[in-house]
C-alpha cells in the first residue's frame, strides 16, 4: 500500500502517527483567517461518491478546497451493481479528464482495493468508505480525537494510544468504522472491547486484535473512551434484535450508564446518531460526547491524508518516514502565503 | 475402418503397453502389438485413462452463447480430456421440458468433440415450486437421466422429496446443490476469519450441510438415490459418510477448485475467485481431498461456468460467480490428489470416469480400457509442467483461478469413440 489509503489495517504505527501528527498542523489552518494552503493547487481531486453520504463528503470537499486543489464532485449513485455504467468505465472517465487521486465510496466491500490494484487507473486512491469493509479517514479522525482528549493536544504529538482502553458499542457486523478502528487502535496501542449483542458481531470476529463483550455495563468503568455505532431501525426485522426498546435496554447509552465510566472518559459517535436507539439525547449533548469535535477533526484528518499522499513528498508508508524527515509537520505552513 | 496404434502408454499409470484402436472400439491390450496401415502415436510413457467424464457442466448454450456453446464447450472438454459432459439446466430458456435437453443433445452429437448428456431442471423455470416434465425429458431423445436444479438449491422438502420418490421409475437421480436460501441472503463469500475482516456476506458452512443432512434423510426415507454437487465443507463430508454407513444410496461430488483454492484468496477482492460454492478453508481443503480419497466422495466435477471478460472485471459483489474448470481440471487433480499420493492414476480414472459414468448412467463411458470396449480415451503427460495460459483455452471464457499458476500434467490426445478429438495437445 504505497500510494493509496484502502484499509486502517495498511498503515504501521509510524504511518499512524505522522498522520495524526500533521492533522495537528492541519488543524492550525482552520484557526487563521485564511483558511487555506497553496499546496495541491493545480491538482485535481474527484470524490467519487456511489453511495449517498452528505457528511462524509463535504468533510473530504472542504479538506481539499482548504489545500487548494480542483475539486470535481461525482454522485454515481446506482453503479454496475444496479447494471449501470460500471466502475471500471468511470473511473478510467475521470481519470482521462486528469484526476490526481480519487476519494472513493463505495457500497460494495473491497471497491477501493480494486480501482487501486486492478491496473485501470493511475491515479492515487483514497477510501472514503467501502460497504462493511474499512472506512479508514473516519479511523484516523476517531483516533485523533481519542489522543486530543486523552493524551492532550500537545502532549501528544508523536505519541500513540498505549494502553488506553476503547469500547465500541453496537452493530459491529455492519460497520465499516469497527473494522477500522479495530485495526487502526491495535496498531496504535489501545486495548479495544467490542460490546454488541452476539447477533451483530461477525463469525470470525474472535480472530480481531480485541476483547469480545456481550454485557455493556460491565464495559463501562474500564473504558477511556466509549464509541457508540450506528444501529439502523430496519435490522430488527431481519431478527438481529426483537425489538428497538429492548435494544436501547440492553445496549443503548444513557445518562445513568455515562455515570458508570471513569470521570475522564469520552463518549464517541461516528455519526448519524440514532437518538433514543443507542443514544439518549442527555448523553449526546453532553460536554462528554465528542460527536460534533470528531465532525471538525474529520477535516483536519482528511487533509493531512490527502497532503501526505499528493504532496511534495511521496507518502510511503512502506519505508515509514518518521515526522523527524517528513515534510509534514513543517512544509504546510512555509508554503503559506 | 481406420485404425490407430497407441503404443507404450502407461494404462491408468500401470506398466507401459500398447493399445489398438479399431474403429469406434479398442480391438486389443497387450504388448507389441502391430497393425499394418495403422496411424502410431508414441505414448512414450504417458498415462492412459478412460476418456473423462464430468457430471457438472455450464455450456451456456441456448441464452448465454457470450459465454459458452455447446461447440466451444464441448471443445474445451476434449482439451481437458473429457469425452462425455453433463449439462446443466440453468439455460435460458430453463432446460426444464423435452425441446430444450433435445435440441442441447443434438448440438453436442452434430459438434462431435465430446458427448453432451444434457441434465434436465428438477422444478420448472428453476423455481422451485413446479416439478418439470421429468419423465418426458427421459423419455425423449435426450434420454436424461440426472436432474437438477443447480445454481438455485430444491429448497422446499416436500418438492424434494417427490423430486426424489418421481424419478424411481426410470432410474433418475436428483442432483442437488446444497444451498439454504435464507441462510445465504447476500452471501459473498465463505463466512468465517477472512469475511469477517473483509466485510463480505458470509456463506455458512451450515446452509450447505443441513440441506445435505435433510437430503440424505430423505433419500433414505424414499429409498431413493441422491446426488450432492459441489460438496465443499468438513462437516458436509462428515455427513455424506454417516449416510454412506447407514446404506443410504448417496454420491457426491467435488470441483477441483475446492480440493485446491481457499478463501485466503478472496483477500484480492479479485472475482475471478468468486464462486458458489465459496472457497472454503484450509481445513476444508485437507478434508474434501481425503474424502475423495477414501471414497466418501465419489467423484470430481467441473462446475465449469463460463462468464463474459466483463461480469469478472469489476467489483467483487457486482461479479457474477463461477470459474471456468474442464481445460484444468485433470491438472489441478494431479496436483492435489495424485502428486501428493492420495490417489493413483487408477484412481483418478475411477473419480473421473468410471464413477461418473455409472451416476450419470452415461452409456459407453466410464468403461475399462480393454478389448471390445468403445475407444473413448485419453492420454496425459504427466510429466509436463506448465503455466495455465488462458489465451490458449478452448472455451469461449477466460474466468480461470488459475492464470499465471504452474501446474503438473497435460492432456495431448483424446479420443471419442476412436475419433481423435485432440492430437498433441491440438483440437482436431
Amino acid at each position: 500500500m504505497q500510494r493509496h489509503l484502502i484499509s486502517a489495517a495498511d498503515l504501521t504505527r509510524d504511518d499512524a502517527v505522522l498522520i495524526l501528527d500533521t492533522a495537528e498542523e492541519m488543524a492550525r489552518v482552520a484557526d487563521r483567517p485564511i483558511k487555506k494552503l497553496p499546496t495541491l493547487r493545480g491538482r485535481t481531486v474527484v470524490n467519487l461518491f456511489f453511495e449517498d453520504s452528505t457528511r462524509t463528503r463535504i468533510s473530504f470537499e472542504a479538506a481539499e478546497k482548504r489545500l487548494s486543489a480542483d475539486v470535481i464532485n461525482f454522485s454515481a449513485k446506482g453503479s454496475s451493481v444496479s447494471k449501470g455504467e460500471s466502475l471500471k468505465d468511470t473511473a478510467q472517465t475521470l481519470e482521462a479528464m486528469g484526476v490526481d487521486a480519487v476519494v472513493i465510496r463505495h457500497g460494495a466491500s473491497g471497491a477501493p482495493y480494486r480501482l487501486a490494484t486492478s491496473g485501470w487507473i493511475d491515479a492515487a486512491v483514497v477510501n472514503a468508505g467501502d460497504g462493511t469493509h474499512q472506512h479508514p479517514t473516519q479511523a484516523l479522525l476517531d483516533a485523533f480525537t481519542m489522543r486530543r482528549r486523552l493524551v492532550g493536544r500537545d502532549t501528544g504529538l508523536g505519541r500513540d494510544l498505549a494502553g488506553k482502553r476503547i469500547t465500541l458499542v453496537g452493530d459491529v457486523l455492519h460497520s465499516r468504522v469497527a473494522r477500522s478502528n479495530v485495526d487502526l487502535l491495535h496498531t496504535l496501542g489501545a486495548e479495544v472491547t467490542l460490546v454488541a449483542p452476539p447477533t451483530l458481531l461477525p463469525v470470525g470476529a474472535h480472530s480481531w486484535p480485541c476483547e469480545i463483550a456481550y454485557d455493556l455495563d460491565s464495559a463501562l468503568p474500564k473504558s477511556d473512551a466509549v464509541m457508540m455505532l450506528r444501529v439502523q431501525r430496519e435490522r430488527m426485522n431481519a431478527a438481529f434484535f426483537p425489538t428497538e426498546r429492548e435494544y436501547a435496554r440492553r445496549y443503548g447509552l444513557d445518562g445513568d450508564r455515562m455515570a458508570k465510566m471513569p470521570e475522564h472518559a469520552i463518549v464517541m459517535h461516528p455519526g448519524p446518531m440514532v437518538r433514543g436507539m443507542e443514544i439518549t439525547a442527555e448523553v449526546a449533548d453532553s460536554p462528554r460526547c465528542t460527536a460534533v469535535e470528531q465532525v471538525a477533526n474529520g477535516v483536519s484528518i482528511r487533509m493531512a491524508v490527502l497532503y501526505l499522499l499528493l504532496g511534495g513528498a511521496v507518502f510511503d508508508p512502506k519505508t515509514a518516514p518518521d515526522a523527524t524527515t517528513a515534510p509534514a509537520a513543517a512544509h504546510p505552513r512555509t508554503e503559506e502565503k | 475402418m481406420s485404425k490407430t496404434l497407441i503404443r507404450g502408454a502407461k494404462v491408468l499409470g500401470g506398466a507401459p503397453q500398447d493399445v489398438l484402436i479399431d474403429g469406434e472400439t479398442i480391438e486389443a491390450v497387450g504388448n507389441g502389438l502391430a497393425a499394418e496401415g495403422a496411424e502410431i502415436v508414441e505414448a512414450d510413457g504417458k498415462v492412459l485413462l478412460p476418456g473423462l467424464v464430468d457430471l457438472h457442466t455450464h455450456l451456456r448454450e441456448p441464452g448465454r452463447e457470450d459465454s459458452e456453446t455447446v461447440l466451444t464447450g464441448t471443445r474445451a472438454a476434449a482439451s481437458g480430456g473429457f469425452t462425455a459432459v453433463f449439462a446443466m439446466a440453468n439455460t435460458f430458456p430453463v432446460a426444464d421440458t423435452a425441446g430444450v435437453v433435445e435440441q442441447v443433445w443434438r448440438l453436442g452429437r452434430e459438434h462431435g468433440y465430446c458427448d453432451v448428456q444434457p441434465i434436465g431442471a428438477v422444478t420448472v423455470g428453476l423455481e422451485g415450486r413446479n416439478l418439470a416434465e421429468l419423465g418426458a425429458m427421459h423419455e425423449s431423445a435426450a434420454g436424461v437421466t440426472v436432474f437438477s436444479d443447480d445454481g438455485k438449491c430444491v429448497h422446499d422438502a416436500v418438492i424434494m422429496r417427490r423430486a426424489l420418490e418421481y424419478v424411481k421409475a426410470f432410474g433418475g437421480v436428483v442432483a442437488q446443490h446444497a444451498q439454504e436460501p435464507r441462510l445465504t441472503e447476500g452471501a459473498q463469500m465463505n463466512e468465517g476469519v477472512v469475511s469477517a475482516e473483509l466485510g463480505l456476506g458470509g456463506w455458512p458452512a451450515v446452509a450447505e450441510e443441513s440441506i445435505i443432512a435433510r437430503d440424505v434423510l430423505l433419500a433414505e426415507h424414499v429409498g431413493s438415490r441422491v446426488h450432492i454437487c459441489h460438496l465443499s465443507t468438513a462437516g458436509s463430508v462428515e455427513i455424506v459418510r454417516w449416510a454412506k454407513s447407514r446404506g443410504i444410496d448417496v454420491t457426491a461430488e467435488v470441483t477441483p477448485h475446492h480440493l485446491l483454492l481457499t478463501d485466503e484468496l478472496v483477500r484480492t477482492y479479485n472475482p475471478v475467485y468468486k464462486v458458489n460454492p465459496p472457497l472454503r478453508t484450509e481445513r476444508d481443503v485437507t478434508a474434501l481431498r481425503e474424502a475423495l480419497a477414501d471414497g466418501t466422495i465419489d467423484i470430481v466435477a467441473t462446475d465449469h461456468a463460463p462468464h463474459p471478460h466483463e461480469d469478472k472485471d469489476c467489483e467483487w459483489a457486482a461479479a457474477a460467480m463461477g470459474m471456468v474448470g474442464l481445460e484444468t481440471a485433470l491438472s489441478v487433480v494431479q496436483q492435489t490428489m495424485v502428486d501428493t499420493g492420495l490417489l493413483d492414476w487408477a484412481g483418478v480414472a475411477d473419480r473421473m470416469s468410471f464413477t461418473p459414468a455409472r451416476i450419470g448412467r452415461a452409456a459407453g463411458h466410464g468403461r475399462p480400457v480393454s478389448a471390445g470396449e468403445p475407444a473413448n480415451l485419453t492420454l496425459v503427460d504427466t510429466a509436463y509442467r506448465g503455466q495455465v495460459d488462458p489465451a490458449g483455452f478452448a472455451s469461449r471464457s477466460r474466468n480461470t483461478p488459475y492464470e499465471g499458476r504452474e501446474l503438473p500434467g497435460r492432456v495431448t490426445h483424446t479420443w471419442l469413440r476412436g475419433k481423435a478429438t485432440l492430437v498433441d495437445g491440438k483440437l482436431a
